[in-house]
């Protein structure tokens, strides 16, 4: 009997409450990157040679036609998706004199892999940059169990800064 | 002609002809009027031709960015259907055996589908339903077995409830076995023969996260039912399975398992589980049992190493007088990527467990080659030493994947 009342404790213990995997909204991570001044988000179509090097690197087709960005002084912010094991991973990534500044997972539905959402996971990204074979010039330890996440954000992190080197050219970045 | 006043008479002459002519050209105020009023209309329809040009494109930018957001959730797929919310996986691994002293075998061990669904963001369903042995049914080798099929609460960030047939929270492969994810064509010994993965049980269980990188898995479920009566595997704990088939459940079990990954590359975990009766039968001579287990799992850049120990102890006087009541098992797998495609690796094990033929020892070496990061080509060589001098060697291929 009091293995049946623990049983059932278990499961009254888990009804339905608010969602607890959004970490930032893309809003406020904006607002923290831009300190409140954020600029107007402008567009980088997916096509050409833009669609061929990010399905490369993703190792399937992104699934949009364009992705949206902000920029000012030379430094870009992104909002980018990729499904880990089953869910997509909301990732905000800021990308700075051609490399990562910031990574922070933003929102996570994934099951497993809950690691990677953390800051003593993702403090691996910062100052990493992209070779020219587009691979990270950086080793990023993973987690185990969690292979299917952090291969997403390491896919995520390559993605943000190949497409920042279409946005921003090197003479942008000195000035 | 140089007369002056002839010439003032002229010039004044000339000037009055000037003026009469100027005053016949000029229009009329009726007339300016008139084209004032033409030119103000001609305005205005340029300014409305002008507007409904600037309308056009504007109505144009329009429906192009909702025909591109109509094409985007086309094809992202937007979070809410169903499609969206079900989701099919899987892997699969097939075996090659060459078994000393044994006929070769080729074997699908496993063929694996995962379906999940979430019904909300804070309530999902997964399942996995397997085949072992390829060919299920009276007389065939294989089994058709319902490994996971639980649904799962968010209680709040960082803490879950499930409820329903789960994966024990013990040893390093028997949540994660994907055959992608570990080295060796077959499973490691210990974590067959001490911890019987895969170890599925019917139950309810909560699990913990922390931003610190620290977990805790609490469990109660069904209990093992091991052959306490000297059949053909006595006091084995891998045939105590019950699987939830119609699972006898007069004594359940309770796991626990507090595990830390706050450091990339490294996992360090111990778990413990507690049978009330391993034979759900009183009075047999097997009585209570507890598990300990612990692991570490470090990879740093193409170093890799795990290491794992397990063991059993059973009280009751059979199992005792069996020399059954400790069962226990450790093994340590270094590992080196030479890049990312290819693997090499060794294993040592020391396994004491219930029967003659699960005491021995092990080494392994070989290697595992990714020709995609999700499929895998294996090949090993294992020498095994056991207890009782019948000793054998074996060479192994495979050939493994998950999506």
């Amino acid at each position: 009997m009091t293995r049946l009342f623990t049983l059932l404790l278990l499961f009254l213990s888990a009804g339905p409450t608010p969602a607890g995997s959004i970490y930032q909204s893309p809003e406020d991570f904006l607002n923290e990157v831009f300190a409140g001044e954020v600029p107007a988000a402008q567009v980088l179509w997916l096509k050409d040679d833009v669609r061929e090097t990010s399905t490369a690197i993703m190792g399937h087709r992104y699934p949009a036609i364009r992705v949206r960005y902000w920029l000012k002084d030379a430094r870009s912010a992104w909002i980018l998706e990729e499904i880990g094991k089953e869910q997509p991973i909301t990732t905000g990534i800021v990308i700075k004199n051609h490399g990562i500044e910031r990574l922070r997972v933003l929102v996570f539905r994934e099951s497993r892999g809950w690691e990677v959402k953390h800051p003593f996971f993702t403090d691996q990204f910062p100052g990493l940059g992209i070779t020219p074979a587009y691979e990270l010039d950086g080793p990023v330890d993973g987690v185990s169990g969690a292979t299917l996440s952090v291969r997403a954000l390491k896919k995520l992190a390559r993605l943000a800064l190949y497409f920042h080197s279409q946005v921003v050219t090197d003479h942008d970045a000195t000035q | 002609m140089n007369n002056p006043i002839v010439h003032s008479v002229l010039l004044a002459a000339s000037m009055t002809l000037a003026t009469a002519t100027t005053a016949a050209q000029q229009p009329t105020p009726e007339h300016m009027w008139e084209n004032i009023q033409s030119q103000q209309k001609e305005i205005e329809a340029l300014k409305r031709s002008q507007q409904d040009t600037a309308k056009q494109a504007a109505d144009a930018d329009e429906k192009a960015e909702a025909a591109v957001v109509a094409v985007e959730e086309t094809s992202t797929g937007s979070r809410g259907n169903r499609a969206d919310r079900t989701t099919i996986g899987g892997y699969g691994e097939l075996h090659y055996n060459n078994i000393e002293g044994a006929d070769d075998e080729i074997d699908l061990h496993r063929f694996v589908l995962f379906f999940g669904h979430k019904f909300t963001d804070n309530i999902r369903f997964f399942s996995e339903f397997e085949i072992e042995h390829d060919v299920a049914g009276e007389g065939q080798p294989g089994e058709v077995e319902v490994e996971q099929a639980y649904v799962e609460f968010d209680i709040r960030d960082g803490l879950q409830a499930k409820g329903g047939v789960f994966l024990l929270p013990i040893g390093i492969l028997n949540e994660t076995h994907e055959p992608d994810t570990f080295y060796g064509v077959e499973r490691n010994d210990v974590e067959n023969i001490i911890i019987p993965a895969t170890w599925w049980a019917g139950g309810a269980a909560l699990t913990g996260q922390h931003a610190n990188g620290v977990s805790w898995d609490l469990a109660i479920h069904e209990g093992l039912k091991i052959d306490s009566t000297g059949g053909s595997n006595p006091f084995r704990v891998r045939s105590g399975r019950q699987k939830t088939g119609e699972a006898i459940a007069n004594d359940f079990a309770v796991t626990g398992r507090l595990r830390y990954t706050g450091i990339p590359g490294l996992e360090l975990a111990a778990s413990l589980q507690y049978q009330t009766d391993a034979s759900q039968t009183s009075g047999d001579g097997l009585d209570k049992g507890v598990l300990y287990e612990t692991h570490a799992v470090y990879q740093k850049g193409p170093f890799g190493l795990r290491a794992l120990y397990a063991e059993w102890d059973f009280d009751g006087t059979a199992v005792t007088t069996a020399g059954a009541d400790e069962q226990k098992g450790w093994y340590i797998e270094p590992s080196f990527k030479v890049h990312d495609k290819l693997g090499l690796y060794t294993r040592y094990e020391d396994i004491e467990g219930g029967r003659s033929q699960d005491m021995f020892d092990q080494w392994e070496v070989g290697l595992n080659f990714w020709p995609h990061k999700q499929v895998v080509i294996k090949a090993d060589y294992r020498d095994r030493e056991l207890d009782n001098n019948t000793d054998f060697s074996a060479f192994d291929l495979g050939i493994g994947y998950q999506f």
